[in-house]
């Protein structure tokens, strides 16, 4: 019997309807209410657990009471088991942390949670990576990559992935903008952390192409091919995310996941650097800079990688930066360019144009890197 | 859900057997047939038949084949072919871009006859005339049809054909001392995977270019990747989504003017036949798959033939031998200054070629283009047809129609219901259709691929769009019915986990029992 979380955040998604662009913090929701918006989570939370209805025998359902949890799941005919209870009158991101403890705390196989970027973060925060999880998607800001695609598809791969279907786990990046910024019109996501999601790519044997390899494969050839052409007489820039984790690992160097590591003739000689730090590093030496594109929208700089500023950008050249994607990650941007927002125009512009994206070993695709503008 | 009134779906039900794997079958001392042992007044002649064969060449130990009875092993194979499905069987449009179409039963006959069965490679070319002749004539219709000057018919699949483009690539910047510094090729993300892969195998640096908004190669991406390393450019055009490239000569010229070499996937060109040719766009090298385009079947993994043509300059370097033809008389010809040597033994797979000369034949030059437009027909009325299924989709097209194939999406069916293009493949097996996705990773979202041919009738056609329709209706009303399928068929559920992981996937017994352990097969003692 495997057992399922169930954590929804009711006021997700509420900001939206009113052009709000975000629902985070008690003033903002408070005046999402007075223009009349009404809750959205709980209706697609129930969309999502309708395809889990069918396999409510192989599993037990634990959730926080009412609007948590227990009354959408009630819609639908599932008989969940209540843990917990949220604030009164209204739930808080403390509430989503704390139920997310206990349902971790529990040993559930897969914690399903309905709410946008914040809830994910408050979720991320409590727990990291210990518990797989799953996003529906019922907020506003929808930057993240632990998000199925529609309510329905998240409970299906929900489904997918308690029946033993789906096997397999990745690593998903947690991205949050700062509304305030955004309802400015200033984009100034970061990358937050990493959640662990139900990996569901599927393969379905097929008579006319052997599969590609997997995830994790590919990012360990694209680090193999990255070795063979390092020299020894310039420094590499690293920046976050976890396609540069394997070459970190290969060349037997701690990885910051989240931040910039510098290495020189397979030495390292910064963690987790500081754009003045970086600066200091790169005076009067030759650099390269690796990136990868991080989150679904497909940002190479200007998201979750701000020490790499445009002073750093300038000093290390255009045709020094080396950028590295798995096939899956560059296709899931269905042809939409990569995207800089470094927040200097001028850096942006000298940045846009076709560049040389590392797939693999000995592979490439040439990709186009437009400006956020 | 019920087939409904009107529907031209069938119930259908595949047998199942439970197979081993023939391995798995072996016991050890069985055989299939016992050879008496040799007369004395035989061996006392020769002797035993072992030790004249130089020591070095001898092999210590038996080769490990399975040790079967002759009754089991025919009632192994019939039973694997009844748990199959194939073209024979099946309206089997839905494995686009591998152009399932007819493959008349008569040419079978011809391959099968005594006169190409009975001949032997070894053979004096004044015997074997009628066959020479098969395949330099095969060379001409095939120069006609690309334009370009001279063909191989060596190369034994499509990707056999790729590599030997490489090889042809790799010689010919040999020649001008360039080999070494050229060794990038460059290639689309839509044309076909060999394209890259083969190449791979020839030692080349990949460079994958990715379409413009409109679905098009982006010529400007070209424009980038190009340089004084580029070896050349292999694409498929049409591409696997069905789009024909317009700017295709434009492409060439760019790769030409940086010094590289082109060559044209037409391993499929059902579409085109008689309508575009390698030529005109400019392409220095081409190939055709016999068992695509040209009527004669998929050898499921082989014997093929990828027939690949050149340019005069290129010819050049056009494995060994060609046929060539004195006014008098045909004959092997060994004569081609910069040949890169030979990619199979001898000169190819003579009855592949022999059942495409039939074919082409058959149709002559107006049936070939009457093929080609009943394709592109076909295909539209099924894009009409499949775009008006709500929650189908033709990513990229615009209203545009498309030429011998389309890739699809279920893209909002999947948003819609959360039945993806996964559990429709599977769900449709229940009704004895095939439906193939793209290859990985997925570029379209959810997508599948249809190519219908010229060979299937509206009929036909119709009973596939019943299917399509039955199991989207299904997808709304009872989409656990989707979810579990298939129900009908010879293993429910393969466990996918290990298909993608270099570590467990295993293509032959041998790689099986390494990866695995002899304790995961199930060996008799």
């Amino acid at each position: 019997m495997k057992t399922l979380g169930l954590i929804v955040n009711p006021v997700a998604g509420m900001g939206g309807t009113v052009g709000l662009k975000g629902t985070d913090g008690p003033e903002i929701l408070r005046r999402a209410e007075q223009l009349g918006a009404l809750p959205q989570a709980e209706k697609r939370t129930e969309q999502a657990l309708a395809g889990l209805v069918p396999h409510s025998d192989g599993f037990a359902l634990l959730t926080f009471s009412g609007v948590m949890g227990e009354a959408p799941a009630a819609a639908c005919g599932l008989k969940p088991q209540v843990i917990g209870s949220g604030s009164s009158p209204r739930t808080t991101p403390e509430d989503t942390a704390r139920a997310a403890r206990q349902m971790a705390d529990r040993g559930i196989d897969l914690l399903l949670f309905a709410g946008g970027d914040g809830t994910a973060r408050d979720i991320c925060g409590a727990i990291g990576t210990s518990v797989t999880v799953l996003g529906i998607p019922a907020g506003v800001k929808i930057h993240s990559a632990v998000f199925a695609s529609s309510p329905a598809a998240a409970g299906q791969v929900a489904a997918s992935f308690l029946t033993g279907e789906i096997a397999r786990v990745k690593e998903a990046e947690v991205m949050d903008i700062n509304e305030e910024d955004y309802r400015r019109d200033i984009l100034s996501a970061r990358l937050y952390g990493y959640l662990k999601i139900p990996d569901a790519r599927r393969l379905l044997q097929s008579l006319k192409a052997a599969s590609a390899p997997d995830e994790r494969t590919i990012q360990r050839a694209i680090a193999a091919g990255l070795v063979e052409r390092m020299t020894d007489d310039r420094c590499y820039i690293v920046g976050p995310g976890t396609t540069c984790r394997p070459l970190m690992e290969m060349l037997g160097l701690d990885n910051s996941l989240l931040g910039v590591d510098m290495i020189r003739a397979g030495r390292q000689i910064g963690k987790d650097m500081s754009e003045r730090e970086i600066l200091e590093k790169t005076a009067n030496t030759t650099c390269s800079l690796i990136l990868t594109p991080v989150g679904g929208q497909g940002f190479l700089l200007g998201r979750g990688n701000q020490q790499i500023s445009p002073e750093v950008i300038r000093r290390v050249g255009k045709e020094n930066i080396i950028v590295i994607a798995t096939p899956e990650k560059l296709n899931s941007q269905s042809g939409r360019p990569l995207l800089v927002d470094t927040g200097d125009v001028a850096t942006d512009s000298y940045l846009c144009g076709y560049y040389r994206v590392v797939t693999g070993y000995r592979e490439a695709a040439v990709y186009r890197v437009s400006c956020c503008a | 859900m019920e087939i409904q009134p009107g529907s031209r779906l069938r119930n259908f039900h595949q047998a199942k057997w439970d197979e081993e794997v023939i391995f798995e079958l072996s016991t050890p001392g069985q055989r299939g047939l016992h050879i008496p042992e040799v007369e004395t007044e035989i061996s006392d002649l020769v002797g035993d038949g072992l030790s004249s064969i130089p020591a070095g060449m001898r092999r210590a130990t038996a080769p490990g084949l399975p040790e079967v009875g002759q009754m089991r092993v025919l009632k192994h194979y019939l039973r694997l072919s009844q748990q199959n499905l194939g073209a024979d069987l099946n309206v089997d449009i839905g494995q686009g871009t591998c152009t399932m179409k007819y493959n008349p039963k008569i040419n079978e006959k011809i391959a099968a006859s005594s006169k190409a069965q009975d001949i032997h490679p070894h053979q004096d070319e004044s015997t074997v005339q009628g066959a020479l002749r098969v395949m330099y004539e095969l060379d001409l219709f095939l120069r006609e049809i690309s334009g370009l000057d001279r063909f191989s018919l060596q190369p034994s699949s499509g990707s056999q054909a790729i590599l030997t483009m490489a090889a042809i690539m790799h010689e010919y910047h040999q020649v001008r001392g360039q080999a070494d510094s050229r060794d990038e090729l460059i290639t689309t993300i839509f044309s076909h995977p060999s394209d890259a892969a083969a190449a791979a195998v020839k030692g080349y640096r990949i460079i994958t270019l990715y379409p413009d908004e409109q679905g098009m190669p982006d010529v400007e991406a070209l424009k980038a990747a190009v340089s004084n390393r580029t070896a050349g450019l292999f694409i498929t055009n049409p591409e696997d989504i069905g789009i024909f490239n317009p700017r295709i000569a434009e492409f060439t010229r760019i790769v030409h003017e940086a010094g590289g070499i082109c060559g044209y996937d037409q391993a499929n060109a059902n579409g085109i036949l008689g309508i575009t040719r390698a030529r005109e766009a400019d392409f220095d090298l081409c190939f055709f798959n016999l068992h695509k385009t040209f009527g004669a079947p998929h050898g499921c993994g082989g014997p093929a033939a990828g027939a690949l043509g050149a340019t005069r300059e290129l010819a050049e370097y056009l494995p060994v031998p060609v046929v060539s033809y004195d006014g008098s008389k045909y004959f092997l010809d060994y004569d081609v200054p910069h040949t890169i040597g030979k990619v199979r033994s001898f000169y190819g797979a003579f009855p592949v070629m022999l059942k495409s000369y039939a074919w082409i034949l058959s149709m002559g030059a107006e049936g070939l283009k009457e093929a080609a437009r009943i394709a592109v027909l076909n295909n539209n009325y099924l894009l009409k047809k499949i775009t008006e299924i709500a929650g189908a989709t033709s990513p990229y097209t615009g209203g545009k129609r498309r030429i011998e194939q389309v890739r699809y999406s279920w893209e909002e069916l999947y948003n819609e219901t959360g039945i993806d293009t996964h559990d429709v493949t599977r769900r449709m097996a229940d009704f004895g259709f095939h439906l193939w996705q793209s290859h990985h990773p997925f570029v379209v979202p959810q997508p599948f691929t249809i190519e219908p041919t010229e060979s299937y009738s509206k009929e036909e056609l119709d009973e596939y769009l019943d299917g399509l329709r039955h199991v989207v209706e299904e997808a709304r009303t009872e989409p656990q019915t989707v979810k579990s399928a298939p129900h009908n068929s010879v293993v429910h559920r393969i466990a996918e986990s290990s298909l993608d992981d270099p570590e467990k996937w295993a293509v032959t017994w041998r790689a099986f029992l390494k990866k695995h352990g002899k304790a995961a097969a199930k060996i008799r003692s």
